[in-house]
């Protein structure tokens, strides 16, 4: 299926959940803020939340250090 | 005209600096000219610009005041110093971002760390040695108020979660995001953006190591919330934080928080 991911047309097996495309992009699930469609989705949330053909999703990921 | 201490005032005809001091501050013990140090016998002439010290003499609440409000011009120091921000994590970058925005005279600024200052820390941290094992909110708040005691401060001795955001934070105009832990600094902007939504965020990601200067930006990613940083240089073993560019990225969101403050760049709430 095609998502948006950070405004680029991604291609992704899918519908998944949001931890297991997080996973896919071998992104650390406590560093980042998620959009989907617009909406944050807490944390405890990844696991449950699907993400289907055409959502737009937002990542927005922090690195260590200050 | 002459500027005396800042004030502009009528040339009283030419006259030794020691005279002109009797009327301006007679304590005064040490005497500078157009920048430079000069001598009691020195003539003043129309056009320059003295400044009157009397050494080891702190000057009063509102001298500071006119000073930065003479220096930073008044409607800017206006709303400066009736404007807050929050600082949260007060290490490299936190206890540089608080120096410069006490050192222009913010109204209100809450400090909030958990840890101790630890003799690692030195490299990059505005403390100093004899500060060693003191908890930052209290050390910064000491620096702090000699940097400026015109300066509320406000300490929040804590180790945070991201409940405890809206609670502590959300009256600030402005908050700057200084955490070390990444999985913080995601918990903050979260929190600014599902519930702090009058608050201002300025946060901050990759700023380790001595890459390139320009690579650090700061971005609006979304209206009022902004990120300095080059989002890559993470701190990891090869690749310590140091003053320098921990500094660079600081003054980064110093700037930007001034910025919002001063309605030059946009801010979460639409000025009315």
């Amino acid at each position: 299926m095609k998502i948006s991911l950070n405004g680029q047309v991604k291609t992704v097996n899918g519908p998944m959940s949001l931890s297991a495309l997080l996973d896919n992009l071998s992104i650390q699930p406590d560093s980042v803020v998620v959009e989907l469609n617009s909406e944050i989705i807490p944390p405890d949330a990844y696991n449950k939340q699907s993400v289907q053909e055409a959502d737009s999703v937002e990542i927005i990921r922090f690195v260590g250090g200050g | 005209m002459l500027k005396v201490n800042e004030h502009l005032c009528p040339f009283p005809g030419p006259q030794p600096l020691a005279e002109l001091a009797k009327q301006f501050k007679p304590d005064a013990n040490l005497f500078i000219r157009n920048g430079f140090p000069a001598l009691p016998g020195d003539t003043v002439e129309d056009g320059d610009t003295i400044a009157l010290i009397c050494k080891g003499q702190q000057p009063t609440k509102e001298e500071l005041d006119f000073l930065l409000t003479a220096r930073h011009t008044p409607g800017i120091q206006e709303k400066i110093k009736h404007a807050s921000v929050a600082v949260l994590g007060l290490g490299g970058l936190g206890s540089a971002v608080a120096g410069a925005m006490a050192k222009i005279g913010i109204g209100k600024m809450l400090l909030s760390d958990y840890d101790v200052v630890e003799p690692s820390n030195l490299n990059r941290q505005h403390y100093f040695v004899d500060q060693i094992g003191v908890q930052k909110t209290e050390a910064l708040g000491d620096n702090l108020r000699r940097m400026n005691p015109l300066v509320n401060l406000e300490l929040v001795d804590k180790q945070l979660s991201e409940s405890d955001l809206p609670q502590l934070f959300s009256d600030v105009d402005v908050l700057i995001e200084c955490f070390d832990d990444p999985a913080m600094k995601a918990a903050t902007l979260r929190a600014v953006m599902t519930t702090m939504k009058n608050v201002a965020y300025v946060g901050s990601s990759g700023m380790a190591g001595f890459g390139e200067n320009n690579t650090i930006t700061t971005k609006m990613i979304r209206p009022g919330i902004y990120l300095v940083g080059d989002d890559t240089s993470e701190a990891k073993p090869g690749q310590g934080l140091m003053a320098p560019r921990v500094g660079i990225a600081a003054h980064h969101q110093a700037n930007q928080a001034l910025r919002i403050i001063l309605q030059e760049a946009a801010g979460r709430v639409n000025p009315a």
